[in-house]
């Protein structure tokens, strides 16, 4: 971060505005996690960091490389693609296999499969 | 065409995921470029999965418009939810059953990754023989307002694109 001072007043505020909004979203979705009772509840909270969060974090860092090397700095965009694509397989695959074990284990409220899967 | 690079879009994504890798469009870059894509097609043709259909791609950009606001809106919503709650409190998580129309295997892989993306919704399940969904909605208020937000502002406008 040798030529962070190097950048006008606007530029500097705004990076960091986006940066902290963007990491108050992860503390946020991580608060989420901590205080949601159900393993169902607490899919949601990660998604704060996953899009919002993580999108403010990288366009703050398009933004300042862009400016300290005077050039458009864009392969963020194929971090956002990538998160946006790879997240839901996640939590659907986690959220799946609790559904399973909790089917199984007869825990929990959980819907009953399809009639067809019976 | 089909036989030379049998999915361009494919290798057009890819060879754009190489060019802002390598933050070049020199011929050398392109032509690197070029040989990945085109191998990752014929890679992922060797594969052969189910041939997608986009009948109507000019749609997709208002649609992916949309989805930003939503996940705005509801970043919002469940921040909100997050640092609002009191133990429980009066909100009700739950699971919704819905009844879909759509078939296209990428419009259901679409449907899945814009519903889980978006905070406070998750995609569950699907059952192909019967055609339902399983969603759990963070903050259900009205069973049938979830049915009637999937069905009218995504599955409605995806059938569009994808069948």
């Amino acid at each position: 971060m040798t030529h962070a001072a190097e950048l006008p007043a606007w530029a500097a505020l705004s990076v960091a505005v986006l940066l902290l909004f963007g990491a108050g979203l992860a503390l946020v979705g991580a608060v989420g996690l901590l205080r949601f009772g159900s393993f169902y509840e607490r899919v949601h909270a990660p998604t704060l960091a996953t899009t919002f969060g993580i999108g403010c974090v990288l366009v703050a860092s398009m933004l300042f490389f862009s400016l300290v090397q005077s050039r458009f700095i864009l392969h963020e965009v194929l971090i956002a693609v990538l998160v946006v694509i790879t997240t839901p397989v996640t939590l659907m695959l986690l959220t799946r296999a609790a559904l399973y074990r909790d089917r199984i284990e007869g825990r929990e409220a959980v819907p009953p499969p399809p009639r067809s899967r019976r | 065409m089909r036989r030379v690079l049998p999915h361009p879009l494919i290798a057009l994504f890819l060879l754009g995921a190489w060019l802002l890798l390598v933050e070049s469009v020199s011929p050398g870059a392109v032509l690197l470029g070029g040989v990945l894509a085109a191998g990752g097609s014929w890679a992922l043709a060797s594969l052969a999965p189910p041939r997608a259909r986009l009948r109507r791609l000019a749609l997709a950009p208002g649609l992916l418009c949309d989805v930003l606001v939503e996940v705005l809106r509801s970043n919002y919503a469940v921040a909100r939810i997050i640092l609002s709650s009191t133990k429980g409190g009066a909100r009700r998580s739950g699971f919704v059953r819905i009844r879909l129309d759509m078939r296209a295997p990428y419009g259901l892989a679409a449907l899945a990754c814009i519903l889980t993306t978006t905070p406070g919704t998750v995609w569950v399940d699907y059952d192909s023989a019967e055609g339902t969904m399983l969603l759990h909605v963070l903050d259900l208020v009205d069973e049938a307002e979830w049915v009637r937000i999937v069905k009218e502002r995504w599955e409605r406008r995806l059938m569009e694109i994808f069948e």
